[in-house]
């Protein structure tokens, strides 16, 4: 039997002890004093604040890696756009609440990171005036191309031009994703090698069951031709064997 | 004699009109401080030291801020509601048994505000802020704004009840509706809140005086996070400062009040030998129910809607009808027994019935509640 209040009483220990602590524990007291920039500090446009970790003004590794902000796009180790992962497919744009991604599709194909020659978004803009940060562009990408960034430092004296983000300021490294979201990102490029490898063992498979298909059929041509007397069956039979390694050929595709 | 006594009601209103305002001042950064603190910020430190500058800045951005009244609102009674909100609340202060040691119960003035029915006077003026809130809902000429001037009369009519309720205990006990007799029937230790009937109906008064002054957990009318601040939805600049005003003026009110009735009203150590330490004692009794007020604040999340009606009259009502039967029999019978054992058990046993009242009710009214079960949830 509980005394009556004894909750609202036991709630009030709690702040009580918060109220208390904050004056003598550091620890509680996670708030940091922001130092303010004089509007002609700002840079003219979000993009040109430093992008890369070790040149940012206020290094977002000291963020807590909970914290999102806006969406920036992922690259492989090595030159940008040549492992950029975006194949501007184009979802995230359409998927996109309040329509703050503008993409436009190269013409060329371009091979990355030893894939199938691909598309690559030849522009790539978010209006970060515009975007919610609802994270359903990270949810949609199936290519794991965009996620999201936690720099918040964005202030600008153009509110129009100076909050795009354009394509070169959204591209950053995997390294600096993981340096961000340390859990989030090594679960992302675990699922990935996964994937990666689930993929590789289906088509090793598929190669398999190909050739098991392929030899199975030249025993059967060998068998055939053994039996010079059944040699007019040999048309018929050839309709019921040929499609039979077709669609373990199509699984080996992609 | 027409100085005098213009002198006489400057000497008795202006302190009034300085000491609460400031006071207010003080309440809304001590407020955003502690709430600050409680959820482990830092709050306001910027304006001056530790930020006690951010009233005075608050202000002057208020004062200097647009006077916006929608389309198709009425204009007049949208101007008239902030007024109407801060004119009661400032009115009841002079009932209040502030004992300036300037003033030696001999003015008219005083005399004036010595009402034999003070009490009375009381809850029939605060009953106006209810109204005040309705004109700004209404004249709002917005959904928001009416939804909380609707939550506001269901919410303040209903607390009403058991507010007024556990006051009577007091009237009953000193038979007198008039402020000064009843701090006088508290003096020394006194007090009523000391005595079982009158713990409880302090607890009743408290928590009706909570939702009555629309404080969080029970600030339904202005819920910024369902209804958009209700009635303060469309009001800005001076006249919200007025609206913020009358709301923290009429808490100081129903404190004093509070303070009046159960606390001892200017009881305390070391009154007998300095008398102006009367009003000290006071002001810090309603600074200390101001502190409980933000402690709670910061402590509980706001009632449902329908949680916050059977509480009023499922609980709080039965509760405190109960109580003015107990305390009566429990006064008849320590009037033959002053100080014996037998005045003990009266107050034992009055305490245990209390106790056992109310548990029984919540049991009751969580019964009749389901208990929700979720699909996706926990």
């Amino acid at each position: 039997m509980s005394i009556l209040g004894g909750g609202i009483l036991k709630g009030m220990a709690v702040t009580l002890k918060n109220f208390v602590g904050s004056y003598f524990d550091k620890e509680r007291l996670t708030t940091k004093e922001y130092a303010w920039k004089a509007e002609d500090m700002l840079p003219e446009r979000a993009g040109d604040y430093p992008k890369e970790e070790g040149e940012q003004l206020r290094d977002t590794t000291t963020v807590t890696h909970y914290s999102r902000n806006f969406p920036m796009l992922l690259h492989d180790k090595g030159e940008p756009m040549d492992n950029v992962r975006c194949v501007a497919c184009q979802i995230c744009e359409r998927e996109c609440p309040p329509q703050c991604i503008y993409i436009e599709k190269s013409k060329d194909k371009k091979e990355r990171g030893g894939n199938k020659a691909q598309f690559y978004p030849a522009t790539f803009d978010i209006d970060v005036s515009v975007c919610m940060s609802c994270q359903i562009c990270v949810e949609v990408c199936p290519f794991d191309a965009i996620v999201m960034n936690s720099q918040f430092e964005l202030s600008t004296p153009d509110r129009f031009g100076g909050l795009l983000l354009r394509r070169d300021d959204l591209l950053k490294s995997n390294d600096y994703y993981h340096k961000i979201h340390p859990e989030e990102a090594a679960a992302r490029d675990k699922r990935i090698t996964d994937e990666k490898a689930a993929k590789e063992a289906k088509k090793k498979a598929a190669e398999a069951a190909k050739k098991k298909a392929a030899e199975a059929k030249a025993k059967a041509e060998a068998e055939a031709t053994a039996k010079p007397g059944e040699s007019a069956d040999t048309p018929a039979t050839e309709p019921h064997t040929k499609p039979t390694p077709k669609p373990k050929k199509e699984d080996g595709i992609e | 004699m027409k100085w005098e006594l213009i002198k006489d009601i400057l000497l008795t209103t202006v302190p009034l009109m300085v000491i609460f305002p400031t006071m207010f001042a003080l309440t809304t950064w001590v407020e955003r401080k502690a709430l600050a603190r409680i959820q482990n910020r830092i709050g306001p430190n910027k304006v001056g030291l530790f930020g006690l500058g951010q009233p005075a800045a608050d202000g002057i951005k208020m004062l200097f801020k647009e006077n916006i009244v929608p389309t198709g609102a009425d204009r007049l009674f949208h101007l008239l509601a902030p007024i109407l909100a801060l004119i009661p609340a400032m009115l009841v202060l002079c009932f209040l048994p502030l004992n300036f040691p300037w003033l030696t119960g001999e003015q008219d003035s005083v005399k004036a505000f010595m009402l034999d029915s003070a009490v009375i006077f009381f809850f029939a003026i605060t009953g106006l802020n209810t109204l005040a809130v309705f004109m700004a809902g209404w004249a709002s000429r917005n959904k928001y704004s009416l939804l909380g001037g609707m939550r506001a009369i269901a919410q303040m009519v209903s607390y009403e009840i058991p507010l007024l309720l556990s006051a009577v205990i007091v009237v009953m006990v000193v038979g007198s509706l008039n402020a000064a007799d009843i701090a006088k029937a508290q003096e020394g230790w006194n007090w009523f809140i000391f005595k079982p009937c009158g713990l409880a109906a302090f607890v009743i008064f408290f928590i009706a005086a909570l939702a009555e002054t629309n404080r969080s957990p029970f600030d339904l009318p202005e819920a910024e996070s369902e209804i958009i601040a209700g009635y303060f939805t469309e009001y800005s600049g001076f006249k919200f400062a007025l609206f913020f005003l009358g709301e923290y003026i009429a808490m100081f009110a129903i404190s004093g009040l509070a303070v009046t009735l159960f606390l001892g009203a200017g009881a305390g150590p070391g009154v007998e030998a300095l008398p102006w330490l009367k009003v000290i004692w006071f002001l810090s009794k309603v600074c200390m129910l101001i502190g409980i007020m933000i402690w709670l604040r910061g402590t509980l999340p706001r009632l449902r809607v329908d949680q916050l009606m059977s509480f009023a009259w499922k609980f709080l009502l039965p509760l405190s009808i109960l109580n003015i039967f107990v305390a009566g029999f429990a006064w008849h019978a320590n009037k033959a027994n002053e100080g014996t054992a037998v005045s003990v058990i009266v107050w034992v046993a009055a305490l245990v019935i209390l106790y056992v009242a109310a548990k029984g009710l919540d049991r009751i009214n969580r019964a009749r509640v389901k208990t929700r079960t979720y699909q996706f949830g926990e």
